[in-house]
């Protein structure tokens, strides 16, 4: 049993899908092969969406690293190759939307409905603690703390 | 709190999912606004599909309306919409220059003998670079572009009759006035 586990995560570990195909791209400056990949990986392919250019084996996206590699490869950095991709595609390639206003809904919604859910916790925590201030008198208190005072007793009692 | 208002809440949040999910079924998620509209078509010189002496540039483009089809004979739908583009040029509704995508000129050649040749002119871009300028990322994709070489309009998938009476035609209309 523990070696067919041994061998499946062997197996599965084989598959890190793009090792093989990026291997192509060489760089004499290792910074700059580190560079490449972090980009390629920021970078949606528009054929399979939800894969990055550096996971996808769609022609286009194989396309799209040579360009970029070459683009590097002459000596051009990040920002150039992010402003070369949106132009071409817009921000949808991007998987970090840029902060802009027709992107302030999400970036900034989970901080707002954050902000309001923290709002109406304190609110609601607030006024259950305040109806318990006002609402017993002396006389009341006395009867709740006789009241439980029973029931802890009898509990031991039932069973 | 008012006890009906506490319990519209979750009915409330229920409706507001249900609606985002209900406009979710009708987006396509293919359609991306491209960067492109309202931007000059990219320069590019390249061979014709039918003559591979013949160059092309995007200058030999300027003067007229036209309709810059991306298509393949590898690609599926380009074939349901071929007839729609044969249809449409045949009518004299527009003019359409194709770019054909990483294709093989034979293939390609001999697709336009059988099916019918609805363009002008046909731009061969065997290894995409003008495509990847265009933002192609599929195709059949179609761009209208306007007299100055701009492109005013684009669509990601099949040309249909009705696309291009609804969007394309008004949008022509607009541009040939405007002179």
């Amino acid at each position: 049993m523990h070696r067919l586990i041994f061998v499946l995560t062997l197996l599965l570990l084989s598959f890190s899908t793009y090792s093989a195909t990026l291997a192509d791209y060489t760089f004499d400056d290792p910074e700059k092969g580190e560079e490449f990949r972090h980009v390629i990986e920021q970078m949606r392919c528009l054929v399979c969406q939800n894969e990055s250019l550096a996971g996808s084996n769609a022609e286009l996206a194989v396309d799209l690293r040579n360009e970029i590699y070459e683009m590097m490869k002459a000596g051009q950095g990040k920002d150039e190759i992010i402003k070369f991709m949106v132009a071409r595609y817009g921000d949808f390639v991007l998987y970090n939307p840029p902060v802009k206003p027709s992107t302030y809904l999400i970036w900034f919604g989970p901080i707002i409905f954050f902000v309001l859910g923290a709002f109406a916790l304190f609110r609601i925590l607030r006024r259950k603690s305040l109806t318990r201030e006002t609402v017993l008198s002396a006389d009341e208190q006395q009867r709740l703390d006789s009241l439980l005072k029973q029931t802890s007793d009898s509990k031991d009692a039932d069973k | 709190m008012n006890r009906y208002l506490l319990f519209s809440i979750p009915l409330v949040v229920f409706a507001v999912i249900a609606a985002f999910l209900y406009k979710g079924l009708s987006i396509n998620p293919r359609e991306i606004p491209s960067p492109l509209i309202g931007k000059s078509v990219p320069e590019f010189s390249l061979p014709s599909l039918e003559q591979s002496e013949t160059q092309i540039s995007n200058k030999d483009l300027l003067g007229k309306v036209y309709l810059l089809n991306v298509w393949a004979t590898w690609c599926v739908s380009c074939r349901a919409e071929h007839r729609t583009l044969v249809e449409l040029s045949r009518m004299g509704k527009v003019e359409i220059v194709g770019l054909n995508w990483k294709d093989d000129r034979g293939k390609a050649q001999s697709w336009l003998r059988q099916l019918g040749n609805p363009y002008m002119v046909n731009i061969f871009d065997k290894k995409g670079r003008t495509a990847i300028d265009l933002g192609v990322y599929g195709a059949p994709e179609t761009f209208l572009v306007d007299s100055q070489g701009i492109i005013r309009f684009k669509y990601a998938g099949p040309v249909t009759h009705e696309l291009f009476n609804s969007k394309i035609l008004p949008l022509i209309e607009e541009l040939k006035t405007k002179g």
